[in-house]
């Protein structure tokens, strides 16, 4: 209600309404966050048309008035300057983007996908007790996974969530980029294999709306969607229910099964899911026995592993199920990959939480040279780490 | 999916008989390009023109003829990018409720794969570059470019460029990952076979050519204007051409980085790109868009030189503001380089990122407004003749402003939020590339032609390809705004949804319309060509549309020097000028003008190049290593060739001159 009356007596709105008729739904959202988003849009197209109408206007109105049958206007060959025009047509578009920058900036900050959701809708803001929900999105190829980590359950192409609740989504993908995007609810954010992206959305009104791949991804792109589907909480529980008694369970072997390419998948669900595997997905450890990439990282930001690494090496196997056709490159060798070497004490607490994961402890210990010569003046290290340097006295290496 | 198969033997690398795709509509392709080629080629020999041609086009170092080549080059690939973009049409109009269409997804990915990379690299690309090519040196008075067999050489190395890609067309599969060939989908492991090498190859063959000729053009700019013509008197076509290849020299190196890093990943096991082992995907697609979006620039500023000139010239009138115009081209270019990551906001840059991004991106539309409001008032006051190519310019801007009024609505981070990668972006950036390129090219067309052949265009077929293009335009691309705004995305290739099928049907039919336009345009060509004789098409003044700029103070055609005498120049316009002042075109006293001498080198190099990238493609090894070496032992060779230049007698210019004189005598 209070959106149409924000945008009563728009000329906008006679050129929306035929459009929305025609699901326009970019312009007739569900979810507050396209909303607002539209809101920008439309705001920014009628700020520029207020430069662009005129010039079009003009555009004709000069070309007719001086057409050259027309003798009666004014010709003059040699006026090529003038200091007022020059400032007003630099200026006039400045002000415009002036005026865009600024909206842009603080549109920008508060419908960042990053950024939690401070309002279900305009004049109702999200109590501060609410957790979003969480939904962990996985783009295989070409199907969408859905996990909830709260309810333990799983989805192959459908997903629910209750409406007005915000809802919190993370992003990873199995094989190639993608995107994922509801029209109705929020904008699009990629999902990138090894990467991990964020989206906030929620909806604001009951229904089933698509949901869709927006960034082409291969052979089958085209019959990548999904249902999405918002309705109150009880809907919501209901259709947990309906999955849990579905039954399935969604574990590591059974991911690797599914994450093989395959096309218009109907929707599925699973009574039960690992824990950990959205963790391992991003870590693009799902396969028995290859190394966590945020172990790996660790291991690195500790400098490296020196020779074990090269002995700990085994074939990489990845993503080998769901490639198209693989192969080493014709020069190269097989791609291989670092074993694990952690126990599983050490995967259990990797994958407790994944905050931790992302927050890895620096090692401040500062590199070890014994043959370098200690730098001199300003840079002189303070005795604290000058464990490692040359003693001047004895000219040799101290021991450790 | 078609069957193929890495199995190499030595000989043939992995090309064998699987390797042609059997479908049907390839096939009736090959079949229909095949007959047409060789009724060329008996033709050719029928007429015994091969010897005509290898002389005095194809190992030509006259900058006219390979200005006129790279745009027979451009027209050519401009029939085999739209052959696509018509199928695109039909499959998706008739893809619907259950429907497959008429293309599998292995041929409709590499359709519009293949469109992308036609339209941008083999018909805008060569096109401005011979549109750049022919002009320049006429506008800045000179007889030739800084470096007319590095001129050949680059044409042949688009050309081998656009033959590598056509060969994909009929032996193998060009690439299926979209036009910019993002990784992991465009690695090895998600696009094993030749598609992507193809890609690679002939990118790199072409961009090697590209690079060449905006070096070149950028040296004759700034090396060989006439005496008098400082920088701030260069007509503003010259000035957009020198920011154009200072882009280009500045960018493509970038392309061709990118494009050896995703080479070594697919060939020889690196992991710049790959998911595994420390690759960052992301970190091409930063790098593909640094070349990227410069690119967009290199296409669209030419054409804003081109509006500039036929703007004054058809108004009868200085060109307003022509210091803003040039400042404003200034900015754009050095503006273009902070924009990039604007085509991959939803990658999760962040806020103050993508805010960032987003302002110098709108930005750039201040200098290019300034410029829309510079050719309005340069029509404010002036005589407004409502020829061929002032038409084209008024389409130009009424049509542009909408492209531009999207593409700063796409700079709105949450607005592109919702509308990336649909079918509103897909119409925007052609409705500024068509809106603005194209059809700032076909203003060009229309515009130099006399120069070029000393002969106008039809007007009757030009008008009728004018209003089937534009309305065509309007037709095709206002309901692709209409589809993105419904939240389609592109590259689809089948819907479910039955109420979207009516606004591709209207898009259907403006391509319908398009191709009614082009048709009109060849017609228009052939019309004109056989009625050249005629009084009103024949231009003996050299100075048909009353113009401003040096190339109308030649004949039309120009003869091979150019100019008999260096032209100086006393200010902007400088034709204009000495038409006011009424100079006399001087008819004797002559000396022998120092020319370059034509080379086959150009054509030789370009051939082993265009060998190689085929050899690389299908990993026929030992002929990627003849090719190459035969590359190095050519070029070698060719530094050993001192018979490069020759002095066009006296008596010989005088004659040119003379026949110029009765002309002029006759036309008045």
């Amino acid at each position: 209600m209070t959106q149409k009356r924000k945008f009563a007596g728009l000329p906008w709105l006679a050129l929306a309404f035929p459009l929305a008729a025609c699901k326009a739904e970019v312009l007739a959202p569900a979810g507050d966050v396209a909303a607002r988003q539209r809101d920008l849009l439309v705001t920014s197209t009628l700020l520029m048309l207020l430069i662009i109408v005129p010039v079009m206007i003009l555009t004709v109105i000069f070309a007719l008035r001086y057409r050259a049958r027309n003798r009666r206007a004014d010709y003059q060959p040699d006026w090529d300057h003038s200091t007022k025009l020059e400032f007003v047509i630099w200026a006039a578009p400045l002000l415009i983007i002036i005026t865009l920058g600024a909206l842009t900036w603080v549109g920008t900050h508060l419908l960042d996908p990053y950024r939690p959701l401070d309002r279900i809708t305009s004049g109702q803001p999200v109590a501060s007790d609410t957790r979003p929900l969480q939904v962990q999105v996985v783009a295989m190829d070409w199907k969408w996974l859905f996990i909830y980590p709260e309810q333990g359950i799983a989805s192959i192409n459908e997903m629910a969530v209750p409406v007005d609740r915000p809802v919190e989504f993370t992003l990873t993908s199995t094989s190639v980029m993608n995107a994922f995007y509801i029209p109705a609810m929020a904008g699009m954010i990629y999902a990138m294999p090894g990467m991990e992206t964020k989206l906030n959305g929620v909806f604001n009104r009951p229904g089933e709306y698509k949901g869709i791949a927006s960034h082409y991804s291969g052979q089958g792109f085209s019959g990548m969607h999904f249902k999405a589907l918002a309705s109150d909480e009880a809907g919501f529980d209901a259709w947990v229910a309906r999955a849990r008694a579905g039954g399935g369970t969604l574990d590591r072997p059974r991911y690797l099964e599914l994450e093989a390419p395959s096309e218009n998948v109907p929707p599925m669900s699973f009574a039960d899911v690992d824990p950990q595997l959205f963790q391992r997905v991003v870590n693009m450890c799902v396969e028995p026995g290859k190394i966590c990439m945020a172990e790996m990282m660790a291991l690195d930001a500790q400098g490296g592993t020196g020779l074990a690494g090269t002995m700990n090496v085994q074939r990489l196997t990845y993503d080998k199920d769901q490639r198209r056709g693989t192969r080493a490159p014709v020069l190269g060798w097989e791609p291989f990959q670092i074993a694990s070497f952690c126990t599983p004490e050490d995967s259990a607490r990797m994958f407790g939480k994944s905050p931790e994961l992302t927050r890895t402890t620096v090692n401040m210990t500062p590199l070890r040279g014994h043959a370098l010569t200690p730098p001199k003046g300003l840079f002189t290290p303070s005795q604290d780490n000058a464990v490692t340097l040359l003693d001047p006295t004895r000219g040799q290496a101290q021991k450790f | 999916m078609a069957t193929f198969s890495n199995e190499t033997t030595f000989l043939l690398g992995r090309l064998n008989w699987d390797a042609i795709p059997k479908e049907p509509i390839v096939l009736g392709t090959f079949v229909v390009v095949a007959m047409g080629g060789v009724a060329l080629l008996a033709a050719l020999t029928r007429y015994r023109l091969w010897g005509w041609l290898w002389r005095e086009w194809f190992t030509s170092v006259d900058h006219k003829k390979i200005g006129i080549m790279y745009i027979i080059l451009a027209l050519v690939m401009f029939l085999r990018g739209f052959a696509d973009a018509i199928m695109m049409r039909l499959q998706q109009v008739w893809a619907f409720g259950g429907s497959e269409g008429y293309l599998n997804s292995h041929h409709y990915d590499q359709i519009f794969t293949a469109h992308g990379v036609i339209m941008i690299f083999f018909v805008a690309m060569p096109f401005v570059t011979g549109l750049m090519n022919y002009i320049v040196p006429l506008q800045i008075g000179a007889r030739d470019v800084s470096f007319p067999f590095l001129n050949n050489f680059s044409f042949w190395m688009t050309v081998g460029g656009a033959i590598i890609t056509m060969a994909s067309l009929f032996v193998g599969e060009f690439a299926q990952t979209g036009w910019l060939a993002f990784p992991p989908l465009s690695g090895i492991g998600y696009s094993p076979w030749v598609g992507v090498d193809y890609y690679i190859w002939g990118l790199q063959v072409a961009g090697v050519g590209t690079t060449l000729s905006g070096i070149n053009l950028l040296v004759t700019i700034l090396k060989m204007r006439a005496p008098g013509m400082t920088m701030m008197r260069m007509p503003v076509f010259t000035w957009t051409a020198f920011c154009t290849n200072i882009l280009i020299v500045a960018s493509f190196p970038v392309l061709t980085m990118t494009l050896i890093l995703l080479t070594l990943d697919r060939y020889v096991g690196t992991n710049f790109f790959t998911n595994d082992l420390g690759g960052n995907p992301m970190m091409y697609i930063n790098l593909i868009w640094i070349w990227g979006h410069p690119e967009v620039y290199i296409l669209i500023l030419p054409l804003f030189g081109v509006f500039s000139e036929i703007t004054a010239t058809f108004s009868g009138k200085r060109l307003f503001g022509y210091s803003s115009m040039v400042y404003a081209t200034v900015c754009i270019t050095v503006l273009s380089y902070l924009v990039w990551l604007h085509h991959f906001f939803t990658m999760g840059s962040g806020a103050s990122v993508n805010s960032f991004f987003g302002i110098t991106t709108m930005i750039i539309s201040i200098p290019t407004g300034a410029k829309l409001f510079n050719w309005l008032f340069t029509i404010y006051r002036g005589r407004v003749r409502f020829e061929l190519p002032m038409m084209w310019t008024l389409a130009f801007m009424l049509t542009f402003v909408i492209g531009g009024m999207t593409g700063v609505l796409l700079a709105v981070p949450p607005a592109d939020f919702v509308l990336h990668n649909s079918l509103f972006l897909v119409a925007h950036f052609h409705n500024v590339i068509i809106g603005g390129v194209l059809f700032g090219c076909f203003a060009a067309v229309n515009y130099w032609w006399p120069k070029a052949f000393g002969f106008k265009l039809d007007v009757f077929w030009g008008k009728v390809s004018f209003w089937f293009w534009v309305i065509g335009f309007w037709f095709a691309f206002m309901p692709l705004y209409i589809l993105g705004l419904m939240g389609v995305t592109r590259r689809l290739r089948v819907f479910d949804d039955p109420d979207l099928r009516i606004w591709f049907a209207i898009a259907a039919l403006g391509a319908v319309l398009i191709a009614v336009g082009i048709l009109a345009m060849f017609v228009q060509f052939g019309v004109s060509i056989m009625r050249r004789n005629r009084p009103g098409y024949r231009d003996p003044t050299g100075d048909p549309w009353d113009g401003r700029t040096l190339e109308w103070a030649t004949s039309s055609p120009p003869p091979a020097y150019n100019f008999a005498f260096n032209p100086i120049s006393h200010g902007l316009d400088t034709w204009w000028e000495m038409k006011q002042q009424g100079a006399t075109r001087p008819t004797s006293g002559f000396m022998p003008i120092h020319m370059p001498k034509s080379t086959g080198t150009g054509v030789i190099l370009a051939a082993l190049a265009t060998v190689c990238g085929l050899a690389m493609v299908w990993y026929i090894w030992w002929l990627a290593g003849l090719s190459f070496l035969g590359i190095i032992a050519v070029s070698i060779a060719h530094t050993f060739n001192y018979d490069r230049d020759y002095y066009i007698p006296v008596p010989e210019i005088e004659a040119t001159e003379d026949a110029r004189t009765r002309q002029l005598a006759q036309g008045v």
